[in-house]
């Protein structure tokens, strides 16, 4: 008789067990490690808090919304790496990440910890969405766990010449002459060289190739040279700290020229310039990154990150669109597997619009988004403007400047 | 290429001015070879040590660098004696190989604590006169420069009545001139060393407070200074005051040229083909008194 009793209680556990059952595994899937890869010491340390920044407001937003739901409700926790600026630093950190058993690797910054860092996580299989990172050569190394969201060297080079072109056709030629100031690294060179063989064909004038180190201490006989020469338009491709020192050192030389047109520049479309040197950088012209001013939710988070009194930086609206997509892959895969969310990734379409980058539909070409694209943007009276592509600008370019 | 005068003027003129706080580098380097007959290796960490209290009496305290520079001098000039005294002067037990590691070894500490304090980042300050600029004929001559000029001509000047007029001073010249005499005579060799010592510290952290305005710092960035520091002391005379200043002016203006001709990644080539030049044909300097 015992035997009875004791299968009673089984179903009557069993039935409040399986009338239970979404509730409790709701409130108890297991989360989720998702790897946030950023340079939080170093050289590159802003440019990776920014970076780390919306990675976390896409974290919370996606935890405060319920989790993800086709896990369950399974939280989203950040295993954090510092990159230390450097890729070793980067790789040590897959590794880490790895032995704590993350879905995925976000983030990297630096084309050369993306380079490295995606390689060591390729190890694993374990999917590395690159933040930012420019490199053409991240995604064409055939590394089927290597995706990036954002526009590539080529693509924003690309870019950058044609609405130059635009630019100057549209205010009736006013610049043909040009002086290009670059970094004597990887980054700059590379850019200095790709510039002197095109601009010609779009019929503009090199008078001169300026390089400089990183760090640099003085920028007074750049600023000098470029004085002698007078150009219409000066093209910089330098870091941070450099591009600041330059513009300040002209303004300080009283050098106006009708234009600076920068490439993927670290200070152009950065707030913390436009507001520590409001002088030095009003008109200052930058092809890059730029989240899209059109979407509602882009003014949320730049309203959210200003809350913290903290500047808007492309990197944070990268790495918020690039979470969003890792939550969009988990939430298409249905499990927090490895090779499902490469497939998923792969596999990622227009549906995907949780981002708010300025992009078309998604579509992946070997670990590349195809629609991801640089806009070109223009300081003007303390912010930062849209002046290109037309379709989302929202103000006139000032070209050229005058005065 | 040709550049038009005015360009050129202005080039040599920052060169001038950017080579007298060179030249004030050199000095401590130069006056602590020539009393204590020892090469300093540790003088561009302390330059980077000096260089850090300035940032963090600008960014913690408010104190504009200008204002710290004399205590910051009094304050650096301590420390030189104290580590003199009680740490160089002890560890070597009279041998001048012994000096070299002893300084080497205390460059290696202070770098690596600064690293540790301050971590890899360069920082800056920002002062409101940093992008000032003074009209000098066609030439716009920044605000930091000349005040670093002017400041490294009153240390000089100081330097000199202090070596000139006080017992201290003679004292200096006289362990200089001939050690075991001076100590013959009753003077404390041990504490004239630590006092040069400190002089020689104080005046890196008048230029340090000097090159803040306008430059960078990092854990690492006293060597820069330091390699051109020596370039000097070899152009002037090793343990010359005077070849130390205007070896300074001389380098300052060399790398500003060869900087705009050749661009600031080669510019540097022009101070040590200068090094090698002295070494090969007169390898006492312009004003060194003995080889």
């Amino acid at each position: 008789m015992t035997h009875w009793r004791i299968g009673r209680r089984d179903l009557a556990l069993a039935s409040m067990a399986a009338l239970g059952a979404p509730r409790v595994a709701g409130a108890q899937a297991p989360a989720v490690k998702l790897g946030i890869l950023q340079p939080v010491t170093g050289a590159l340390a802003q440019d990776g808090e920014y970076g780390r920044l919306g990675a976390e407001l896409a974290v919370n937003e996606i935890n405060a919304a319920g989790g993800l739901r086709a896990l369950g409700g399974a939280r989203i926790e950040i295993v954090f790496g510092d990159a230390r600026s450097n890729p070793e630093g980067g790789v040590a950190e897959v590794e880490k990440m790895q032995a704590e058993g993350v879905v995925a690797v976000v983030g990297g910054f630096a084309s050369p910890i993306c380079l490295a860092a995606s390689q060591a996580a390729s190890r694993y299989d374990l999917p590395y969405v690159v933040d930012v990172g420019v490199s053409d050569q991240i995604v064409s190394r055939g590394l089927a766990n290597t995706f990036r969201f954002g526009p590539g060297f080529g693509v924003v080079t690309r870019t950058a010449l044609d609405n130059l072109v635009a630019l100057n056709d549209a205010a009736g030629k006013p610049a043909r002459s040009v002086v290009i100031v670059h970094e004597d690294g990887l980054f700059g060179s590379g850019m200095a060289r790709l510039l002197n063989a095109e601009l010609p064909q779009r019929g503009f004038q090199v008078l001169e190739t300026i390089a400089h180190p990183t760090p640099a201490r003085d920028m007074n006989n750049v600023a000098l040279r470029i004085r002698a020469l007078r150009p219409d338009l000066v093209i910089p491709s330098s870091y941070y700290a450099e591009f600041v020192l330059l513009s300040r050192t002209m303004q300080q030389q009283r050098i106006r020229p009708k234009g600076i047109y920068c490439v993927l520049n670290g200070a152009a479309s950065n707030f913390r310039f436009v507001r520590e040197f409001p002088d030095a950088a009003n008109l200052v012209m930058d092809c890059n990154h730029w989240a899209d001013p059109r979407k509602p939710r882009t003014a949320e988070l730049r309203r959210q990150v200003e809350a913290q009194n903290r500047f808007w930086l492309y990197n944070t609206p990268l790495n918020y669109s690039a979470v969003m997509l890792v939550a969009d892959a988990l939430e298409r895969a249905g499990r927090a597997d490895r090779a499902a969310l490469v497939a998923a990734l792969a596999a990622t379409d227009g549906a995907f619009t949780r981002h708010i980058m300025p992009y078309g539909p998604t579509r992946f070409v070997n670990g590349q988004n195809q629609a991801a694209a640089p806009v070109n943007t223009q300081v003007q009276g303390g912010d930062i403007k849209v002046i290109f592509p037309r379709d989302f600008a929202d103000a006139q370019p000032v070209f050229p400047v005058t005065g | 290429m040709g550049f038009p005068p005015e360009i050129i003027l202005e080039a040599a003129l920052n060169g001038l001015l950017t080579g007298a706080v060179y030249g004030l580098v050199a000095l401590g380097l130069t006056l602590v070879y020539g009393v204590l007959h020892i090469i300093n290796f540790a003088h561009g960490a302390l330059l980077t040590a000096a260089m850090y209290a300035a940032y963090v009496a600008r960014t913690a305290f408010g104190v504009d660098p200008y204002v710290a520079a004399l205590p910051l001098a009094g304050l650096f000039f301590l420390l030189g004696y104290v580590v003199q005294r009680l740490v160089i002067g002890p560890a070597s037990r009279g041998k001048d190989e012994n000096i070299l590691l002893v300084t080497l070894g205390l460059s290696i500490i202070i770098e690596n604590v600064m690293l540790a304090v301050f971590r890899s980042d360069t920082r800056s300050i920002d002062v409101p006169y940093a992008m000032e600029v003074v009209e000098f004929g066609p030439a716009l001559l920044s605000y930091p420069r000349i005040i670093g000029f002017g400041a490294t001509i009153l240390v000089a000047l100081a330097l000199y009545l202090l070596m000139t007029l006080t017992a201290t001073g003679k004292a200096i010249r006289a362990v200089a001139k001939e050690r075991t005499g001076a100590a013959l005579v009753g003077i404390d060799v041990a504490h004239i060393y630590a006092v040069t010592f400190g002089i020689g510290t104080a005046c890196l952290a008048i230029a340090a407070a000097l090159l803040l305005p306008s430059f960078y710092v990092s854990p690492r960035v006293g060597n820069a200074f330091v390699l051109v520091a020596f370039t000097i002391v070899v152009l002037g005379g090793m343990g010359s005051v005077v070849g130390a200043l205007l070896g300074g002016l001389v380098i300052g203006v060399v790398e500003s040229l060869s900087g705009l001709y050749l661009g600031d990644s080669l510019g540097q080539i022009g101070i040590f083909l200068i090094f090698i030049l002295v070494l090969l044909i007169r390898p006492t300097g312009l004003f060194g008194a003995r080889a």
